[in-house]
């Protein structure tokens, strides 16, 4: 299934036919997946199910077996490592466990991915664009602090600051409130939206999370045994008879009442 | 083809010999990667310099008293074999050539192979299961050249150096043992001790200390830049590590050993 969204903008993430599989175990089967400029697509799906996968396959992170993947117009394994280079400078990623580097504070987190990257910028404007970043996410008393000082929410604000001091045009995020409570996830959902106004990025959003899908997609796809099964808004994709979504939808729902519950 | 259909996985020869071979493959292309990228810059001196300081000062202590209780022991050891037939005077010329030539970069490198081996595969295989490496290479930063490029030059450099200091202090500890007992003077248990010592035979231990660090820091960081499976792969590749390192530094040392004899028979 083509994935296509309601408008006609331009695409800035382009897969075709993408197949990946480690050893005998077939994880991305037959992906297809336009992403436009300005917009943020949800892939839904179980864990194992390939969604990491797909957004290591669109960094360069992993070779894809089969398939066209192209971003920005160039096709990620068929360019040179310095135009790879090039390229992930223009997007930002998020790890599902923030992969922060934990023997750095958190302004030398920032401070390393910034020099390293633009080796023009001054002393006073890498402090000011830092200082900016954790002002955005809210986080700006945490500079000297080292990650393993941080709670779960605030090492992943921090993740998307490190990713934001580029100022990337596409954000992938993996799994945005996985280990978060309902409070907290929602806050990240709103942090994921503040960012995609106020820096105009487009995101694909790795979730199991149906609140997070509601709150932050524009457009939700349905990664199932290696395809995606069914696309479209929060309703259209959980309206069918289909047991393999519907039993998704209702397992998060019972774990939604479970933890409202145990409060 | 159906991707569908689930094949047997082939292997040439073996499971375990098909992975001792495509070992000794990835670890020549590590290798090789390395050359290729110690000479492109931009060069990381900050962090050379910082690996130096943690290479070389932190194990001052460690290297300091190994070489001091090394030249003591064999000194003590070595006494009665001599006195047998008179020789003690021999003591410092034996005692400098057992610790010049063999000691000191031997006990120097299996030591910096626990220490500071270990520490790389633990350090880059915990960065590594972290994702704080592929975090680095998606922020468009080269982490082969930042992790591994620093960390390999600063063995490489700091090795010889330790070396050279362990065989002073192993000397100097030599010297307490020889003056106690056979009243000799510094200058002339120094004169005794080099006496015997050609240039050639001193820059055979450099040249071996060079390779040695080299070997602690490429095999530190091989291990831990290819740890897999959590904190089990992290352990896994410390172990490794040293292991490996410590088995290398012997075969390198018997061939060094071995090639030196037959290019210099007489020394």
């Amino acid at each position: 299934m083509k994935t296509q969204s309601a408008n006609s903008k331009e695409a800035v993430i382009s897969i075709s036919q993408l197949y990946k599989s480690f050893e005998d175990n077939h994880v991305l089967q037959g992906v297809d997946l336009d992403l436009h400029k300005g917009e943020n697509v949800i892939v839904l799906g179980r864990s194992g199910s390939g969604k990491s996968v797909l957004i290591k396959i669109i960094v360069g992170l992993l070779k894809p077996d089969k398939g066209i993947v192209k971003v920005f117009g160039q096709q990620i394994d068929k360019i040179s490592k310095q135009e790879l280079t090039k390229l992930r400078l223009r997007i930002g990623f998020l790890f599902q466990n923030n992969a922060l580097y934990d023997s750095m504070t958190v302004y030398e987190n920032l401070e390393f991915t910034l020099i390293r990257n633009q080796k023009q910028i001054r002393g006073n404007e890498v402090k000011k664009a830092i200082k900016n970043v954790l002002e955005e996410v809210g986080l700006a008393d945490t500079a000297g602090q080292l990650p393993g000082e941080l709670s779960g929410g605030q090492k992943k604000r921090i993740a998307i600051a490190r990713a934001l001091v580029l100022r990337p045009e596409i954000i992938l995020y993996d799994e945005p409130t996985s280990e978060l409570d309902p409070i907290t996830g929602a806050e990240m959902n709103e942090l994921i939206n503040e960012v995609q106004k106020k820096y105009k990025t487009s995101s694909i959003i790795i979730t199991h999370d149906l609140t997070c899908a509601k709150t932050t997609g524009d457009r939700i796809l349905m990664l199932i045994d290696g395809k995606f099964i069914r696309e479209g808004n929060f309703e259209e994709v959980f309206d069918t008879d289909d047991k393999r979504v519907n039993g998704f939808f209702d397992y998060n729902f019972i774990q939604e009442k479970h933890e409202s519950y145990s409060k | 083809m159906d991707s569908n259909s689930r094949q047997p996985v082939k292997y040439f020869i073996s499971k375990g010999i098909d992975q001792f071979f495509i070992g000794i493959h990835d670890i020549f292309k590590f290798i090789l990667q390395f050359f290729k990228e110690v000479f492109r810059p931009p060069y990381e001196f900050k962090e050379v310099i910082r690996q130096c300081y943690l290479v070389g000062y932190r194990s001052l202590f460690l290297i300091s008293l190994t070489g001091f209780i090394t030249g003591i022991v064999f000194t003590k050891h070595s006494r009665p074999a001599l006195a047998s037939f008179g020789a003690t005077s021999w003591l410092p010329s034996l005692i400098g050539i057992a610790i010049i030539k063999a000691l000191a970069p031997l006990i120097t490198s299996l030591i910096c192979a626990g220490k500071v081996s270990s520490r790389f595969g633990a350090e880059l295989g915990s960065m590594k299961v972290t994702e704080q490496i592929d975090a680095m290479e998606v922020s468009a930063i080269n982490p082969f050249k930042f992790l591994v490029v620093t960390r390999v030059i600063a063995s490489t450099l700091m090795v010889p150096v330790l070396v050279m200091y362990s065989a002073l202090v192993g000397l100097g500890g030599s010297f307490l043992n020889v003056h106690a007992n056979e009243k000799t003077s510094v200058v002339m248990f120094i004169h005794e001790a080099f006496t015997k010592i050609s240039f050639n035979e001193i820059s055979s231990s450099l040249i071996r200390s060079v390779l040695f660090g080299f070997t602690i820091g490429i095999v530190g960081c091989f291990c831990g830049y290819n740890a897999s499976k959590g904190t089990e792969g992290v352990g896994k590749a410390a172990n490794i590590a040293v292991v490996m390192t410590m088995f290398l530094i012997f075969i390198e040392e018997m061939l060094i050993v071995q090639g030196f004899n037959l290019i210099y028979p007489n020394e």
